[in-house]
Parts: structure tokens; C-alpha cells; sequence
């Protein structure tokens, strides 16, 4: 048996996203879908299990083409997936859970559901009452019920979309050990994560995908650095800013804090310097924007042991920080960054500080003007955050931000802008750190990483692992820091 | 494209709902152009009937204005009824026990009703923002207790001499009445009163910074915040803001319509005002010609009724009609729009 | 309480269950259906009037039924399929819809029509206080009673059930699953509508008889409310119209306690359900329930997450 992709292609508008992707996995397999954010294999895996039909390409299952219309004729063709945040129903019980959208005939009814369930948990040592309320169960139980579900529906191929993102170590090693097991009994199972030791540790094959196409396919084990070349390319060298000497006193102090996840949490003792570039690079979720959000003051958790230039401001709002002159960029512009349907000269009038009760409009519109012209935005002063780029919605994000920030604080700063928009945007961020703004940021993107940063803090599942100075920081150390490798 | 299509909607908003009056009219057995001849001659006929016209008129842009308040902050203010009866309850108090000249009275009047449409808006954005109640319910349950209030005020502590009746009040010294022209019903400083309380709303939603940062709130109360915006703050400017503006309404019901207070002071034109809000598509400039129809339609329902022996809720039926088919029209043309393709830009 | 004061409380109460069952229904799929009180005057009205017409009781059940859903698929269309804001078509759906029962009604103002006869239960009758509180009524009271219970097993014993509470929970999840959500959400929004018109031929049939403009006003809020008050589980919806009934009755006997408030009273029914719903949804009281457990969750039912949000596959 085996699991057959022929040139599968599939684009959003202008970005491919899979460019004629073709693999075989075979049965009792464990293949592995590794990349960075964005390379592709999400929409592979979605493609596969029917959530997105592709513009091109076939799937094979035993020689038989399949029709891979919809999540549930996905099921029905034996491909069934895995979500990095399972699809399950909170309120029900764990066997309504695997009985919601189940075939109704004689085979599929309450009892059988039950018995399949306490079946499979005594297979493969998981405990999970069948009556049990999914809201009281973890994120690894819950991945647990969806595998019983997908077997009992007579899944043959499982595919796991990052799966480990969520859960604890036991919970993974748990994990790990029923994909073992399944693919010993004959399973295929693709295992889709941008974790480097994972992949090694669990799987036969790996196939590494860039920029929507098939970089090679290695049998495991193999040299974690031919991975890595797979993954990223190796164009850039480390090129450190400039020498920490030229930076100035003492900005921004952070003892004691937890940077806390919904799963782990970790000691922080972090001092950052007046117009210091700081990157806080890992994989999504892996904590880096939970400490943004909390030196902005937006996550109330977090408080203890934040100084600002000595001062303890610990319990200070971020309405009271951005007093301070914080400012906070979050990623989703689009949602949380730009009020859709104010244009931008409102926006310029929302973020400057005027104290009399009628705006001053032509000032604003002046004022906007400005902006447009200096951070080249194409748009006019009445055009909406829905008619501009991402390029130009960060632009005028930037453009936004009041006078001599002190602390500026950013998570991917240029995440979908072209290379120009990029180049332009560090441009600006640097000349403002000549006047004393201290930049922490939160990106995946190496290059920007190396070449910006006087420092790197490198995240992991919750937990800084590792600072590093720009200068120690390379492609490949880097790489394996992210996945996890110290 | 876009131009042509736009057209095209806008020639069905008109059709659609003058045909489906027509046959509302047939159904009712009445010559529809009888009928339309009878609306502008009931609306528009004399200056009489004119004054009567504008004279609903008036509740209706004030109500308007009120809601486009709450809108603009994302909010349903299904409580606009008990915010028009608190205003005029309140206005209704100053009459009673206040004796001086018309222009303190009605001066005295307007703030009463200000203040007490105020009481009424901020309690249903009190239970909004702090006890985490749906708006809809929290004015609901304000405006049952609004009702109950007028009832029991009308037939106690303010009922008539001898007799109590839900007729209403007795009457308003002269002092506390709206003043009038010559032959009409209509006080021109309640009409002078409404359109400028609609165009200092509009102003202030538009030109100042707090409006700004209220329709910001209600466009995106995530991204409002990030600005730095108390986002529950202006949720309740929202409503004390609405409050006191539908209050205003109370007042001129009372002071210029009534000139008493009576259990049905708020007329339904609370209600009536989400309809014309909705159909303005929240635009401030359509609420002055959309609700002088509205109040037209309700006036002409009297003519219907006495010329054609109709019901007069036939006017209701056809603003409802009305906004109903523009409403339609509008999410028509909205998911026409987005079938053609779009570029996408997915994280994939 | 005497037997009798308990038969009229749940006579009065039943065109509240019906409206307030097929709310439940509707919005359990995930659709608000905010139409109710117009909806109810509108199917009042017909039922009334082809009752009248023809003669037959069950020809104005049959059409009062069909006229909510009529209203009911409207708020389905614009809701699921133009995307519009459910609220926004509920709130204009109410008022032409109450314009509508009045215009098209007027034939039919206080007529004398034909209305349901009662028909005790032999055997249960004879029961001592049940009997005459329960089974000594007409056909739509045992039919409510009923309806209530096969709901209950409907939404909580069985797979439809399940799929059900799927569409309104996790529409997307339950996509994956395979389960056509708009399709379920058309049904039960339709479905919840003719019991809604039930609720209303209810009033002109049996509990208010005949139709009279606006007569049955403010009913179909209540019963909205009602709905949030009973945690959208069906049970303990008919406790919370049981309870507006039992609210009705004392306000009625204490008229001639506090002459004063005669004329209040008859209203303040309204005022004080939507109090005690207010009540239990403040954030300070969830705080208290929230720490109760289980028994917390019994006061303060859950919303069901998509609720008033409509669902589009990619």
C-alpha cells in the first residue's frame, strides 16, 4: 500500500504556495513534511485531507486515484488529519466526539464507538473516560480522540500538522509512541513539523520543502546540517551590526518575569539598552510574543520586575506605558493593527495626541500627507487600510507610531512586504534607533535576524534556550536552535 | 463596472419596494394610484397637513440621531423607547412642579430630558460594559420598566383631578408648551430643535476627537484599543450620548405634541428610527430625507385610512417593506461583489 | 398553590412554550432568529383568521404554522445565504411583521372564532391535584408538554441531536466532519419558526382567544428571553415560561392587594423576566456560578459559540 502525489499544485492569488509537488510514501511508513513557516506544507497537508482542493496535481491511494473533495470524502478515501489544534466539539463527551459526522449504519452506534474507544486506549495506553467532557481534556487527549476517531472511521494514511506545538513532553513522547505502533501495523503517517530534532527522532523519510517546492527527500538518520541546507538558504553570512559599545545606558529591565505560554513557562533576566536592536527569534508560539505583549503591558499575567529607565512600572496599563513612549506593533495589521473603514488621515488623528474637543482635520490631512509621502505608501489620505498592501499597511503602522518612541516593540516586522518594502522599513528602524529607540522584535526570518540585531534571544516551546550575540549567529546555528537543538 | 452595477442596485432599491407597495395596495383592495395620489395630499396637501408631517418628523430625527450614536459605537439600542419615555417623564416632572416664564420652563424642560434620557441610556450601557448584559435585552427590559413607570405615574401620583384614566396627565400649564404659528400643530423650534441636534451629532461623530475615537470602538474595538482608546468608555459615551438625544424626543412629544404625558409618549418612533437608520446604512445625510418619507408614509397612513377606509398600519407595512428590500439588495449586491476573485494573500 | 391556579399557569404559559422551544431549536443551529414578536402577532392573526373562515381549528394551526416559517426562512436566507446581520433583518423582520398582523387582521378584530376544545386525559384526570392541574386540558397544552420532552431526547439522545449541537458549537468542525451546516441551519431555523407560529395560533386559538391588534405584544421578547433564561436547553426553557406564567398569575392576585399599582401590575411580569435574565448573566453572579460546578452550570447555561455568525466553506 501506498499513498501516491502526482504534481500537486495550488496557488493563493499570486503566491504558490505548492509548485507541482510529487512524493510517494509508502506503507508502515513515517514520512516527515519538514520547512519553515510558509513553505508549503500546511497547504499540503490541507490539500490531502480535502480542507483545500488543489489548482492541479492527483492523489493515488493503491493505485486508485481519490476524491479529495471534501474533509469528510477525505475520510471516507482513508486520509484522515490531525490539526495542530484538534477540530473537536468542547461541550460533548468524548464518545459523542468520535460519533458527530460518523457514517450512520449498524456499525457506527454509541455502544460500538465506546468499546472502540476503551479498545484503542488499552492498544495504545491512553485513559480517557468515554463520558468525559472534551473540555477536560488536554490538548494531547484530545489529539489521542481524534486518532481513535480516524481509526474507528477506517483511516489507513494519518496526517499530523504539527502536532507537538501544544502539548507537554510526556504528552509527545506518548505521542510519538503510538505513531510508532500504527505505522508498525501497517499505517502511512505523514508528520508535518518544522521541528529538526522531532523529525529525526520519529521519522524513516523526511521531505524538506522551500518556497512551495520539493528541496530533496533523506532517509533518517542523517547530518542535521543537510537538513538545514535543505531548509534555508546559506547565502548570507553573519554580519553584526555594530559593536555593543556604541549603545547607551540601560533602557529597559525585565528580572523575574515568566514569559509564560499556555504550556511552559520560564525565568527571564533580560536588560535591553538604549537604541538596541533585539531579536527574539523561534517558531511560532514559542513564546516570543508573549513577552512582547507583555512589556507592552497588554498581557496582565505578566507583571512583576519591569523597569523602565529604574523606575519599577510593573503595574502600569499599556495605556499608561505608551505614556513612556512604548509603542506595540502586532502582527495581524489587518485586525489589530488598522481600524478597517477609517481612512488614513482618521488614523493619523487617532494616534496623535490632541487635546481639543474638534480635530483639527486639515492638520490631520496635512499631517497624513506627510506620512504618505515619507514612507511612500500608495494610497491617498482617504483611502482605507482594505485598499493598501501588506507593504503599505506596515508603512503606515510605522508612520503612526508618535515621535521618539522609546521602546518599540514589533513582531514581524516585515513579514509579506516584497524585499523593497523590507529593505525600507530597516532603514527606518534604524534611523530610529540613532535617536535612542530601543527595538525588541520577534521574527522567523534569518536574514533579518542576522543582519539587523545586536542580540538574538532564541525561544523555545516557552523557554528562552539561548542568547546570542549578532556575531555568533549563523544560518545553521540558528536553525538548529529553532528546532529545538542546543 | 462597478458604476453600471451600482446603478443597476440602485434603480432596484426603488423599484422593488414601489412594486411591492402596489401590490400591498391591490391585496388591500385600494386603487394604488388613488393611493399615491392620497400620499402626497395627505403628507404635503396644505400646509396644515405639511406641519403635521414635519411634526413627526421631528421625534424621527431625533430618535435617528440618537441611534447613529450607538451604531457607531457597535451597538444595538434597543432601549431607545424607554430613553424617549425617560426624557419625556422627566420634562413632564419640570412642567408640572417648575413655575416661571416659557423660556426658563422649556429651557428647564430640555435638560430635564436631557438628564433623565441620559439615566435611561447609561443604565442599559452600564449593564453593557460592566454586567456584561446583551444591549438588546438590558434596553428591553429598561424600556418595560420605562413603560410601567409612565403607567403607574398616570394613574397616581400624576393622575388626573378625580379621575384616573390612561387618557393621560392633565395638561401642561401653557408656559410648558412648545410655541406654534398660526393654524399648524407644529412648533418650529422643535423642528429647528431636531435638525440641529442631528447636525451637532453628526459633527461630532465626524469633526472631534471623541467621535473619532468612538467609531473607531465600533469598527474594531481590538485595534481601537491598541490606539490606546478605553474601548468601554466610550461604549457608554455611547449610550449616555443616545440617551440624552432620545430623550430630547421625549421632550417634544411631550412639550409640543401632547403637551401632557401619556402612556404611549414615545409613539413607537424609537423603533421606527432603528428602520430609517438602517436604511440610511448608518450615513448621517440620508437620515434628514429618509425620515421626512418615513414621517410622511405615517402621515399619509391617516388619509388612507379616512379616504380609503384602511388600516392605518398599511404606512408601517410599507416602510417595513421598504427597508426590508433594500436590506436584501444590499447583501445581494455585497456577496456578488465577492464571487469575483479576489487576489488572496494566504499564509500557507 | 391550588390545582386550579397551576392548570391556568400552564395553560397560559403554552403558546410561551411553543414560541420559546422552536427559539431554542433555531438558535442551538447557530441562527438568531430575533423576529419572534412579530412573527407571533402575524401567525396569531392567520391562524385566527383561516380558523375563522374555515372553521377548522386545524387549518389555523396548520397556517399560523406556515406564516412563522415563512417569516423564519426570510431570516434563514438573508442570515445564511446574503450574509446580512441576523439582528439587523430580525429587528425590521419584527416590525413589518406586527404592521402586518395589524393591517391584513382588521377583518378579524374581536370576532368571536372557533377555538380548542379541552380534552381530559380518562384515567389521569382522576389523579388527585396533577389531574386537575395537568390533564384537564386541551390537546396544544399536552402537545407542548410533549414537545418539550421529545426535544429534550431529540437534542440530547440522539445523532441529529449531536450534529445539531455541532453546527451551532464549531460549524467549521463540524464541516470537516461532513455535516452540511447551512442545510441543518434552513431546516431548523424553519422548523423553529412553524413551532414559533404554533406559539402564536396558541394565543388566538386558546389562551387569549381571538385577535384583537398587538394583543399578544411583547410575548415574542419575552420568549427570546426565555430562551438566553433557559441556557438553550428545552427543559428548563419550559420552566422559564412556566415561571413567567406563575410571575403573570401573582401579579394578577395582587391587584386587589395594592390597589395602587392595578394598573402596573398587569406589565410588570415583563420587566422582572427580563430582570431575573439580567440577573443571572451579570458577570459578578457568573463569578458565583462559575464556582458552583456542576450545579453552576445548571443556573447559567452556554451560548452556543456560533451563534448569529454565519459559516462559509473556503
Amino acid at each position: 500500500m501506498s499513498l501516491q502525489l502526482r504534481s500537486i499544485t495550488k496557488t493563493f492569488g499570486p503566491i504558490v504556495a505548492n509548485d507541482s509537488l510529487s512524493l510517494t510514501i509508502e506503507s508502515g511508513e513515517i514520512h516527515g513534511l519538514l520547512g519553515e513557516n510558509g513553505a508549503g506544507k500546511s497547504t499540503l497537508a490541507k490539500v490531502l485531507s480535502g480542507f483545500v482542493s488543489p489548482d492541479s496535481g492527483t492523489v493515488e491511494l493503491d493505485d486508485e486515484q481519490l476524491k479529495l473533495s471534501s474533509p469528510s470524502a477525505a475520510v471516507s478515501s482513508g486520509i484522515g488529519i490531525l490539526h495542530q489544534e484538534p477540530l473537536v466539539f468542547l461541550d460533548f463527551s468524548a464518545v459523542d466526539n468520535m460519533l458527530v459526522g460518523s457514517p450512520r449504519d449498524g456499525n457506527h452506534t454509541k455502544d460500538l464507538a465506546e468499546e472502540h474507544l476503551l479498545k484503542i486506549c488499552e492498544q495504545f495506553n491512553f485513559s480517557i473516560d468515554p463520558l468525559i467532557p472534551v473540555q477536560k481534556l488536554s490538548v494531547g487527549e484530545r489529539q489521542q480522540l481524534e486518532i481513535a476517531r480516524l481509526l474507528w472511521l477506517g483511516a489507513r494514511v494519518l496526517i499530523l500538522d504539527e502536532p507537538t506545538t501544544a502539548i507537554s513532553g510526556s504528552q509527545r513522547e506518548n505521542l510519538f509512541q503510538t505513531i510508532r505502533s500504527l505505522a508498525e501495523a501497517g499505517m502511512s503517517v505523514i508528520f508535518v513539523s518544522h521541528k529538526l530534532e522531532e523529525i529525526q527522532e520519529i521519522c524513516s523519510r523526511v521531505t524538506v520543502l522551500r518556497q512551495g517546492r520539493i528541496m530533496g527527500t533523506k532517509h533518517l538518520p542523517c547530518p542535521t546540517s543537510d537538513l538545514i541546507d535543505l531548509m534555508f538558504d546559506r547565502e548570507l553570512e553573519p554580519q553584526g551590526r555594530k559593536s555593543s559599545d556604541s549603545l547607551g545606558s540601560i533602557c529597559l529591565e525585565l528580572c523575574g518575569q515568566k514569559v509564560t505560554t499556555h504550556f511552559e513557562s520560564g525565568k527571564v533576566d533580560m536588560t535591553f539598552r538604549t537604541g538596541e536592536i533585539v531579536g527574539l527569534a523561534g517558531l511560532e508560539g514559542a513564546g516570543q510574543r508573549d513577552l512582547l505583549r507583555s512589556i507592552a503591558g497588554l498581557d496582565d499575567t505578566v507583571t512583576e520586575g519591569v523597569f523602565f529607565r529604574s523606575r519599577d512600572i510593573g503595574d502600569d496599563s499599556y495605556i499608561h506605558r505608551m505614556q513612556y513612549g512604548f509603542h506595540y506593533l502586532p502582527a495581524d495589521r489587518g485586525r489589530e493593527g488598522l481600524v478597517d473603514g477609517l481612512t488614513i488621515t482618521e488614523h493619523v488623528a487617532l494616534a496623535s495626541p490632541q487635546r481639543s474637543i474638534a480635530t483639527d482635520w486639515k492638520l490631520s490631512r496635512e499631517e497624513s500627507k506627510k506620512i504618505i509621502d515619507k514612507f511612500s505608501i500608495k494610497g491617498t489620505p482617504e483611502s482605507v487600510p482594505a485598499s493598501l498592501s501588506g507593504g503599505n499597511q506596515q508603512r503606515l503602522l510605522l508612520g503612526l507610531i508618535p515621535d521618539n518612541p522609546t521602546v518599540l516593540l514589533m513582531e514581524h516586522p516585515t513579514r509579506g512586504l516584497d524585499i523593497e518594502s523590507a529593505a525600507w522599513v530597516w532603514k527606518y528602524l534604524m534611523s530610529l534607533t540613532e535617536e535612542g529607540t530601543t527595538i525588541l522584535f520577534s521574527s522567523s526570518d534569518f536574514d533579518e535576524l542576522m543582519t539587523y540585531c545586536d542580540r538574538i534571544f532564541v525561544f523555545f516551546e516557552g523557554a528562552i534556550i539561548q542568547e546570542l550575540a549578532s556575531v555568533e549567529a549563523t544560518t545553521e546555528r540558528l536553525g538548529s536552535l529553532l528546532g529545538g537543538v542546543k | 463596472m462597478f458604476v453600471r452595477n451600482d446603478l443597476l442596485f440602485l434603480g432596484l432599491g426603488i423599484l422593488v419596494p414601489v412594486c411591492a407597495s402596489m401590490l400591498v395596495f391591490l391585496f388591500v383592495d385600494a386603487p394604488p394610484l388613488r393611493a399615491t395620489e392620497l400620499f402626497f395630499e395627505g403628507a404635503f396637501g396644505s400646509s396644515q397637513r405639511m406641519g403635521d408631517t414635519l411634526m413627526i418628523w421631528v421625534p424621527l430625527l431625533l430618535a435617528s440621531s440618537a441611534l447613529i450614536i450607538t451604531f457607531s459605537a457597535g451597538m444595538w439600542n434597543i432601549g431607545i423607547e424607554g430613553q424617549i419615555i425617560a426624557g419625556a417623564v422627566a420634562a413632564s416632572f419640570v412642567a408640572r412642579e417648575f413655575e416661571a416664564s416659557t423660556p426658563v420652563v422649556l429651557t428647564a424642560m430640555i435638560v430635564a430630558g436631557l438628564i433623565g434620557g441620559m439615566i435611561w441610556g447609561g443604565l442599559a450601557g452600564l449593564l453593557r460594559v460592566r454586567g456584561g448584559v446583551n444591549e438588546i435585552f438590558g434596553g428591553l427590559g429598561l424600556n418595560f420598566v420605562a413603560t410601567g413607570l409612565v403607567v403607574y405615574l398616570i394613574m397616581g401620583p400624576w393622575s388626573r383631578r378625580g379621575i384616573a384614566s390612561t387618557g393621560g396627565t392633565e395638561p401642561f400649564r401653557p408656559q410648558a408648551w412648545f410655541p406654534t404659528l398660526d393654524g399648524l400643530r407644529v412648533s418650529p423650534l422643535s423642528v429647528l430643535l431636531a435638525i440641529g441636534v442631528l447636525i451637532l451629532v453628526l459633527w461630532f461623530l465626524s469633526r472631534t476627537s471623541y467621535g473619532l475615537r468612538l467609531r473607531a470602538t465600533g469598527k474594531n474595538p481590538l485595534a481601537a484599543s491598541r490606539f490606546g482608546i478605553r474601548t468601554d468608555a466610550y461604549l457608554l459615551l455611547s449610550f449616555l450620548l443616545a440617551g440624552g438625544v432620545a430623550g430630547l424626543a421625549g421632550v417634544t412629544q411631550a412639550a409640543a405634541v401632547y403637551h401632557r404625558l401619556v402612556p404611549s409618549i414615545s409613539g413607537g418612533y424609537g423603533f421606527l428610527a432603528i428602520l430609517i437608520v438602517l436604511l440610511a446604512g448608518f450615513r448621517g445625510q440620508w437620515i434628514l430625507p429618509i425620515a421626512l418619507f418615513f414621517a410622511a408614509v405615517s402621515m399619509a397612513s391617516f388619509q388612507w385610512q379616512l379616504q380609503l377606509g384602511l388600516h392605518s398600519s398599511l404606512g408601517g407595512v410599507i416602510q417595513g417593506i421598504l427597508v426590508l428590500s433594500v436590506l436584501l439588495l444590499s447583501g445581494y449586491r455585497a456577496i456578488s461583489y465577492m464571487r469575483k476573485p479576489i487576489s488572496e494573500e494566504g499564509d500557507a | 398553590m391550588e390545582a386550579a391556579t397551576v392548570a391556568i399557569i400552564i395553560a397560559s404559559s403554552t403558546p410561551l412554550v411553543f414560541a420559546a422551544l422552536g427559539e431554542t431549536l433555531t438558535e442551538k443551529s447557530g441562527v438568531v432568529n430575533l423576529s419572534l414578536d412579530g412573527s407571533m402577532l402575524l401567525s396569531a392573526m392567520t391562524g385566527f383568521a383561516s380558523a375563522y373562515l374555515s372553521g377548522s381549528v386545524e387549518i389555523g394551526l396548520c397556517v399560523a404554522m406556515f406564516t412563522s416559517a415563512t417569516v423564519a426562512s426570510v431570516v434563514a436566507f438573508a442570515g445564511i445565504k446574503l450574509r446580512l446581520n441576523q439582528i439587523a433583518v430580525g429587528l425590521v423582520l419584527t416590525y413589518f411583521a406586527t404592521k402586518a398582523s395589524a393591517l391584513f387582521g382588521g377583518d378579524f378584530v374581536r370576532k368571536p372564532g372557533p377555538s380548542i376544545q379541552k380534552m381530559s386525559i380518562p384515567g389521569l384526570e382522576e389523579i388527585p391535584f396533577v389531574g386537575e392541574a395537568v390533564f384537564q386540558q386541551n390537546p396544544l397544552v399536552y402537545l407542548s408538554i410533549v414537545l418539550g420532552f421529545v426535544l429534550f431526547v431529540f437534542m440530547f439522545k440522539t445523532r441529529r441531536g449531536l450534529d445539531l449541537h455541532a453546527i451551532g458549537d464549531r460549524p467549521e468542525a463540524a464541516f470537516s466532519r461532513g455535516i452540511n451546516v447551512n442545510l441543518q441551519r434552513y431546516v431548523y431555523t424553519i422548523l423553529g419558526g412553524a413551532l414559533v407560529g404554533l406559539g402564536g395560533a396558541a394565543f388566538s386559538l386558546d389562551a387569549k382567544m381571538g385577535w384583537s391588534d398587538g394583543h399578544i405584544a411583547n410575548y415574542g421578547w419575552i420568549a427570546l428571553a426565555i430562551v438566553i433564561f433557559g441556557g438553550w436547553h428545552p427543559l428548563r426553557a419550559m420552566f422559564g415560561c412556566y415561571l413567567f406564567g406563575l410571575i403573570q398569575v401573582s401579579a394578577l392576585e395582587l391587584q386587589p392587594v395594592l390597589p395602587d399599582l392595578a394598573q402596573v401590575l398587569p406589565i410588570a411580569p415583563f420587566p422582572l423576566m427580563i430582570v431575573a435574565l439580567v440577573f443571572i448573566n451579570l458577570r459578578v453572579v457568573h463569578s458565583v456560578t462559575d464556582r458552583l460546578g456542576s450545579i453552576g452550570s445548571l443556573i447559567r447555561g452556554r451560548a452556543p459559540s456560533g451563534l448569529g455568525e454565519s459559516f462559509w466553506p473556503d
